[in-house]
């Protein structure tokens, strides 16, 4: 037991050790170069939000530092919330948020960019996993709807009727479901309440906001924290960015939106991605109607993923800004997109990102 | 003089600037700040929080491992000063210290890996033996055997703070006059005799000041017990096996997404508290010091 806790702390180290290295803005690998992009301008641009898209935007950073190598920004990953108040206090010059301004935050953030309408670009999507660890489990199949009566603790046996109806040839324990939740604020919470709240609409009446709200369960810190515990607890569940369920080697649970069970890897996540539909009705403004996609039935497509936006200016910075803000979303959009699904993101799909592209190519 | 001044001041300095932040947001509370548990603070125009679970595993964490820390350090720093070789006491007393400067992340995940799972069948055994009483009854987290729980915290500051009372506590002890102990000597005491005469009652102010800062100590940390503890949504039970947060973990929690001045100012007003509590002890630990001292 020592020897293999031992050995998890040790993983766990190197984890944050490498989580750490992925930060580093120095060139890592080798980036195709990105057709069409113009480098120059001002040199060192400033980003900051998200902590959800940190080590997305290094591979962003990584490939626009192997283009353009006079070039250079900085992502300062303190979250959402100071991500959107520092772009509209115009201390930085792109924001990243995992949810698209409010109404009355729309003004400002336009006043920011000289009166000129400020854009979301979904650039980053990352799929959140159900992760699990049941004895004798090696297959476990959910429902948006019985994925939201565990979280809510209207279900508490893993034998329950309604998770034996969905898996019908598993032999399912007579155990207390350990429900383990996010115990800090986090964006992940908040998609996961949402697609519980599009998705199965009668069974989750708790509503979203990024603290957990299904009323059961044990908290944990962060994602590392969540993933640890229900790798240490027997038959325990919860929500977690999917790398870190890959790495702790927690099983992950197949959604069944009504079409059969869907596996969560590239081509699923990347085929619900490829159905968003933008809401914003301002031109070039990439809104995503999250509800629809989260309550989404079409086959083969995983829905349960997050987004990362790009708060930017259509125009209005100052043209050297403007010059090398255009070469780094080119970059972003291209060929920064390529190793995203080694770090556990979701590359965005060849139609959407074509679609981003335009926007990006259309900025003054 | 002057140093001392500023520091006086630097403290008032602290203490105003807690208050100053912590009061727009308890002006909009909506729940009873002292007497509630909730905490509800992610809208500025529904604010609703209150202290008293935080409350609670901040104080019953620490009191455990004050329970737990102030017996074994007192027997080692006895052991070291009074009994051990001098040989043996060196790298003994070394090692003693470099508990101390183990970062308190390094506990955390510790606790977390190694000595939770380890401290479960202890857990149960208290549980099944002792479990009519309520501190030792089924907890808030539902069951018995979760790392996350305040028995596993407690331990593991017991641990953190042990390095700074046995310290204190030694240097204090191997300073008992010669003269005394010699003169307990030539009465015939035994060894024992000799700490229980003259060691004792040198020292007894000194230990109870190092475990005030041991207490104190245990009370601020936070990356360890952030680790560690489990938080859940039900009201404690007053029981070793409660899970929760304390409030410097609390603050820890959640510090990253401080998007508002009103929200972020309610976990001013816990860390006001905590600022509170800690003078409360320190007032705590000299009344008892100077009541109980010799008097020579």
């Amino acid at each position: 037991m020592i020897k293999r806790s031992a050995a998890a702390a040790l993983a766990l180290l190197t984890g944050t050790v490498l989580a750490g290295c992925g930060s580093d803005p120095a060139p890592q690998g080798n980036f195709r170069p990105t057709p069409g992009v113009e480098c120059g301008g001002e040199k060192q641009l400033t980003a900051e939000g998200s902590s959800a898209q940190a080590n997305a935007f290094a591979q962003f950073t990584s490939a626009f530092l192997a283009q353009c190598m006079e070039n250079n920004i900085d992502y300062n990953p303190t979250g959402s919330g100071s991500g959107v108040e520092q772009f509209t206090a115009a201390q930085v010059d792109l924001g990243g948020t995992d949810s698209p301004l409010e109404p009355d935050e729309i003004g400002p953030a336009d006043q920011r960019c000289g009166g000129n309408p400020a854009l979301h670009l979904p650039l980053v999507f990352g799929p959140v996993a159900i992760a699990y660890n049941v004895d004798g489990v090696n297959d476990l199949v959910l429902s948006p709807q019985v994925a939201a009566k565990i979280f809510n603790g209207s279900i508490t046996k893993w034998n329950d009727p309604a998770i034996a109806q969905l898996n019908p040839s598993t032999r399912l324990p007579d155990a207390e479901v350990n429900v383990v939740y996010r115990n800090d604020d986090s964006g992940t919470t908040d998609n996961f309440q949402k697609y519980l709240s599009a998705a199965a609409p009668q069974e989750w009446t708790q509503g979203d906001g990024k603290a957990f709200a299904g009323g059961v369960g044990e908290g944990k810190a962060k994602s590392h924290g969540v993933s640890d515990a229900v790798d240490s607890t027997p038959n325990s569940i919860t929500y977690v960015e999917s790398s870190f369920a890959e790495n702790s080697r927690l099983g992950i649970a197949r959604l069944d939106s009504g079409h059969g069970p869907v596996e969560l890897n590239t081509a699923s996540t990347k085929k619900a991605i490829a159905g968003a539909e933008v809401k914003s009705d301002r031109p070039n403004d990439m809104v995503l109607d999250m509800e629809k996609l989260y309550a989404t039935k079409s086959p083969g497509t995983y829905p349960l993923v997050m987004v990362t936006y790009e708060l930017v200016c259509s125009k209005g910075y100052e043209p050297g800004t403007a010059k090398a803000m255009k070469a780094f979303l080119q970059v972003a959009v291209g060929s920064g997109q390529d190793k995203l699904a080694e770090t556990g993101y979701v590359p965005l799909p060849e139609e959407f990102r074509g679609k981003v592209k335009s926007v990006i190519d259309s900025m003054g | 003089m002057g140093s001392g001044v500023f520091i006086v001041a630097l403290i008032a300095a602290i203490g105003f600037f807690l208050l100053l932040q912590a009061i727009p947001s308890l002006r909009v509370n909506h729940a009873n700040f002292l007497f509630s548990g909730i905490w509800e603070t992610g809208e500025p125009d529904e604010m609703a929080f209150g202290i008293l679970y935080l409350l609670w595993v901040t104080i019953g964490t620490s009191a455990l491992a004050l329970v737990l820390a102030m017996p074994v350090s007192l027997g080692i720093a006895l052991f070291l000063t009074q009994y051990a070789p001098r040989a043996l006491a060196r790298p003994f007393a070394y090692v003693v210290d470099l508990l101390a400067a183990v970062p308190s992340i390094v506990f955390g995940l510790w606790g977390l890996q190694v000595l939770g799972p380890a401290l479960l069948p202890t857990a149960e055994w208290l549980n099944t033996n002792f479990g009519f009483l309520p501190l030792f009854g089924v907890g808030n987290l539902g069951r018995v055997n979760s790392t996350g729980t305040i028995f596993v915290a407690g331990v593991v500051l017991a641990v953190m703070i042990l390095p700074i009372i046995t310290g204190v506590s030694r240097e204090i002890f191997a300073r008992t006059p010669m003269d005394q102990i010699e003169g307990a000597l030539a009465l015939g005491a035994t060894k024992w005799e000799v700490v229980r005469t003259t060691v004792l009652p040198f020292g007894r102010s000194g230990y109870v000041s190092a475990a005030m800062l041991g207490l104190g100590r245990a009370l601020g940390e936070t990356v360890a017990l952030y680790m560690v503890l489990s938080d859940t949504p039900f009201m404690p039970k007053l029981s070793l096996f409660d899970g929760g947060a304390t409030i410097a973990s609390k603050i820890a929690l959640d510090s990253a997404e401080f998007n508002n001045p009103i929200s972020s100012g309610a976990y001013i007003a816990a860390g006001l508290v905590l600022f509170a509590l800690t003078f409360v002890v320190n007032a705590i630990a000299r009344w008892i010091a100077s009541g109980k001292q010799v008097k020579s």
